[in-house]
């Protein structure tokens, strides 16, 4: 099956990842209704740099409209979805919103084939944590490296080994790099080396050729060899230009540290490393970066540490950071226990809050955007950190963890196939209610009555907020994994 | 800050694969040597191939094109653009943006949320957005089923779909916070925000604001416009209405962020430490306050000290680049770099800025230690590590790991001498090893595989000695006891 994402996230960290700003563009105006930018086989974008800070941060519901409007598109084109799954307020609403455009519109949609099986709707806030980790797959890594925009990347002269850079488009047309995109950042050199004996291989059969061959080569052969040749060199480029600014980040040492926070040990040693990270001025976006995630998966920093690693930041990379302590405190990111906060007195505080319905209610709305993260808890439940005996085989991988080397699978995408694989959120209640709810499950039962429709295989999952590569390249795991 | 970053940029390559770290890395050379290889052959003169940018051939593509010639067309237009507009999107926190700078939804924000109001009410000239595209009439069709008489909840819906409707009709208070209710529920952001532009022209601000206090997403609305348009005193007051107090004073504190003179900086930051922050912030806007009155003076003194040409190390390694506006640690490293030797009366030297700012020890240690190894005064590195004790004795110690001091060192090229030094302290002994063997400090791979009593790493250990050396002696003299 194909899966479809719209949206793209750059890196978090860089931003800032994060606020560190995604990358979309949308444009709401009469003549330009552009909402949606095909990037790849599968992936389509809306390229709206702004959602997630106007959404998540201002609390600016602007762009709702075009989400619907772009499912009312699809929705037009390949016919009516199946199933529609959610998660998040604002897939609620967006979801609502398309509802009620269709309602309204004449419904050219109707009686067509429908292509596209079902639809998922997550908001960025389900899962900040997958957002957080630093990727290891290659298409991640040279995203987080050199920036992939609109599917397409920049690289410089040190990559091309010339004394110009040059624009690439990188997508499945790329005959090597569909080959290697997906894959953990340690198959990738094995498969490159593979591939440029066999090249030189086929080169070197130039040699026993006489004047006939010869001929037949160069019109028949050559122009592909010297695509693929050009091709291999740029991405051995890359993945040099990779390995050497990750060693010079003690790139090993920081996996170590994300790994220990995914699975909640050497806390304090983790705690250490981002200061000292901080203290060496390494880089400011990896350094937040680093600390939302301790924040999201310990249930915010101890006090003492929030004091103390934000003094230290607004020594090492600038005092007006002060402002953007606060902002990722407002989103929830980058939040400080109150007394009295530990695990498990939240947990038990989130129980309490969701059985009192009236409750809920009320701090819903008062809620603005910052949430409790029980991530722990959320991770036991539903299995995200694999139990390996022996090594875990990045080269065959047997869930989606590979794409962070077998710590850890992306929540989102474990969501994702729970729900399609339940068709719907039976048993995962103690989730949704960690995930602070708003989960949703409505099928089309016109469509639900014909499940041998080829299109039942098709998902689109639509990450509003964006998503990372490591995202995409588990999904497409999944994908090849269920059909 | 150039100093900084030259100085923590290293050309170390250390495989950083979770496998066998040599392999690889091999791997990988081999190949690109493969392919380099090949360059020769392949002809490199058809560089047709070579034109990959274009969207292959989906009508999209021609979009992004035109999408883009607009937008180098229409810079000047944006900025002809009311100036308010753009300074409220310069104050906004200073994260460094990625995204390309042209993200499209600015080029088009000034005629994006509004479509529906701008041939008619004036409600958008207090706020002075314009009509970037004249040429683009609107179809006569939207005006076609006009009517004077929509519901608020058809109002609403109209103008979800982008069609002309007018709000004037709703003069009551009660119709006004029904249209509202009803576009907020209607989940579109730019309806919400036309609704609102249309109640803060036609409200009272007191009664506007009492509204909205129980209304979050209409208020959050509300707020990220006023944040866009910069009509920051409308904005100051809602907050303070809502007693917002400590976002007034962030809000206002952003502003430091749009002034460019340095002293009028500094006299702005001043006015700052006063306002309503949480005591922890205040005692930040305080730092950044004397960190940049510092600044200004030592940037001052050097600059003069530059021109004279009478101090050496201004001589020998001329600045790069100012230190108004750097942040404290780089300002550290300077100071550390060119001051280091002051008394600490002076407003430039390392140790005043230790205590003014309460650096801990940690830090300070550390990045003294990298601007002496810039210097190459292993000297000072040496006193920086070294304690007396109250017999006299003296002995190494560092708040940071040793480890550290070493690669630090290694960047700069130390001696292997100066280096050995340190790796001897590295405490823990696999990682002695490790940076032993791979910097060649050879008397420390041989003590320590001799505390461990380990022979057959010793013997092996010979074969990377030079033959005749002392080194070899020593170990021979080790095995033979």
């Amino acid at each position: 099956a194909d899966i479809v994402n719209a949206d793209k996230m750059s890196g978090r960290s860089r931003k800032y990842k994060i606020i560190f700003s995604p990358q979309k563009v949308n444009v709401t105006c009469d003549e330009w209704s552009f909402y949606l930018l095909p990037l790849d086989e599968d992936i389509i974008s809306m390229e709206l740099p702004e959602f997630f800070r106007d959404y998540f941060l201002e609390g600016d519901h602007r762009w709702i409209n075009s989400v619907a409007r772009a499912l009312q598109l699809l929705n037009s084109l390949y016919g009516p979805f199946g199933k529609a799954y959610g998660i998040g307020r604002c897939a609620k609403m967006s979801y609502e919103l398309w509802r009620d455009l269709e309602e309204e519109s004449e419904g050219d949609g109707q009686g067509r084939k429908p292509e596209i099986g079902n639809v998922f709707l997550m908001d960025r806030d389900t899962d900040y944590v997958t957002a957080l980790c630093s990727q290891v797959v290659y298409e991640g890594l040279v995203d987080d490296t050199f920036r992939i925009k609109c599917g397409s990347v920049d690289f410089g002269p040190d990559v091309t080994s010339s004394d110009k850079g040059i624009k690439v488009l990188l997508n499945a047309q790329d005959k090597v790099f569909s080959q290697i995109r997906n894959e953990h950042f340690s198959s990738v050199f094995g498969f490159l080396s593979q591939k440029s004996r066999n090249l030189q291989a086929q080169y070197d059969r130039r040699r026993g050729m006489d004047i006939k061959q010869m001929k037949n080569f160069v019109s028949q052969e050559l122009k592909g060899l010297k695509q693929e040749h050009r091709l291999l060199s740029l991405h051995i480029g890359a993945c040099e230009s990779i390995m050497k600014k990750k060693t010079k980040q003690d790139f090993q040492e920081m996996i170590k540290t994300e790994h220990a926070l995914l699975e909640g040990f050497d806390i304090r040693e983790s705690t250490s490393f981002i200061e000292e990270h901080i203290d060496r001025q390494v880089s400011p976006i990896e350094s937040l970066r680093l600390m939302c995630l301790l924040s999201i998966t310990e249930n915010g920093l101890i006090p003492k540490d929030y004091r103390s690693l934000k003094t230290q930041y607004l020594q090492s990379y600038g005092p007006e950071h002060l402002l953007t302590f606060h902002n990722l405190k407002r989103i929830g990111l980058l939040t400080e226990q109150s007394a009295g906060e530990t695990l498990t007195a939240v947990e038990s505080k989130v129980s309490k809050l969701v059985t009192d319905r009236a409750a809920g209610k009320i701090t819903d709305a008062f809620n603005s955007l910052a949430r409790k993260s029980n991530f722990r808890a959320i991770s036991k439940k539903l299995g995200l950190i694999p139990r390996v005996d022996g090594e875990y085989d990045l080269k065959m991988p047997r869930d989606m963890a590979y794409v962070f080397s077998g710590a850890y699978v992306p929540l989102s995408c474990k969501i994702i196939e729970q729900v399609l694989e339940r068709r719907g959120w039976l048993g995962l209640e103690e989730v949704v209610r960690l995930l602070n709810g708003n989960e949703f499950s409505v099928s089309d039962s016109a469509v639900e009555d014909n499940p041998a429709w080829e299109s039942q295989r098709v998902i689109l999952a639509v990450f509003l907020g964006g998503c990372t590569f490591s995202e995409i390249a588990a999904l497409r795991f999944l994908g090849k994994e269920r059909g | 800050r150039a100093d900084e970053e030259e100085y923590w940029h290293s050309s170390k390559f250390r495989a950083f694969t979770f496998d066998d770290e040599d392999d690889e890395l091999s791997q990988l050379k081999e190949s690109k040597r493969a392919v380099n290889s090949l360059r020769d052959i392949v002809d490199d003169d058809d560089d047709d191939d070579l034109e990959r940018v274009s969207w292959s051939g989906e009508p999209v593509g021609s979009i992004s094109w035109s999408i883009k010639e607009t937008a180098s067309s229409s810079t000047t237009s944006l900025e002809g653009r009311d100036s308010s507009l753009q300074k409220g999107s310069s104050s906004y926190a200073a994260f460094p943006k990625q995204a390309s700078s042209y993200s499209l939804s600015s080029l088009f924000k000034g005629r994006s949320k509004l479509p529906s109001f701008q041939s008619l009410s004036d409600a958008l000239s207090d706020i002075g957005v314009k009509n970037y595209a004249p040429e683009l009439r609107r179809p006569k069709a939207e005006y076609k089923d006009y009517s004077s008489d929509w519901s608020p909840r058809d109002s609403v819906r109209r103008m979800q779909r982008g069609k002309v409707c007018s709000l004037e009709r709703f003069r009551s208070l009660q119709d006004k916070l029904v249209l509202l209710d009803e576009a907020v529920a209607g989940h579109d952001g730019n309806v919400i925000t036309a609704v609102l532009i249309f109640l803060k022209r036609t409200l009272r601000r007191e009664i506007l604001f009492r509204e909205l206090e129980v209304r979050q997403v209409a208020l959050c609305h509300l707020i990220h416009f006023l944040k866009e348009t910069g009509e920051q005193k409308l904005l100051l007051d809602l907050l303070r209405f809502l007693d917002r107090t400590e976002e007034v004073a962030l809000s206002q504190y952003r502003e430091h962020l749009n002034i460019q003179d340095v002293e009028k900086r500094r006299e702005f930051l001043k006015g700052c430490i006063g306002l309503p922050f949480s005591a922890e912030d205040t005692s930040h806007i305080q730092d950044h306050y004397t960190l940049l009155e510092r600044q200004i003076i030592i940037e001052a003194n050097d600059r003069h000290l530059e021109t004279v040409g009478q101090s050496e190390i201004f001589r020998k390694y001329p600045r790069k680049a100012s230190i108004l506006n750097m942040p404290l640690v780089t300002t550290l490293f300077y100071s550390c770099f060119y001051h280091y030797t002051e008394a600490e009366g002076t407003f430039s030297s390392p140790t005043n800025l230790k205590k003014t700012f309460k650096i801990p020890d940690k830090q300070y240690v550390l990045t003294a230690l990298a601007a002496r190894a810039k210097l190459r005064a292993w000297d000072d590195v040496d006193a920086l590590f070294t304690t007396k004790n109250w017999l006299g004795y003296t002995k190494k110690k560092a708040p940071i790991g040793f480890h550290r001091v070493v690669e630090i060192l290694q960047r700069n090229n130390a001696p292997v001498q100066v280096l050995q030094e340190y790796v001897r302290l590295v405490e823990d002994v696999e990682t002695r090893l490790n940076l032993a063997t791979k910097y060649k400090c050879h008397d420390v791979v041989i003590e320590t595989y001799r505390d461990l009593k380990d022979r057959i790493q010793l013997t092996a250990y010979k074969c990377k000695v030079e033959r005749g050396s002392a080194e070899e002696e020593k170990i021979n003299s080790i095995l033979n006891n």
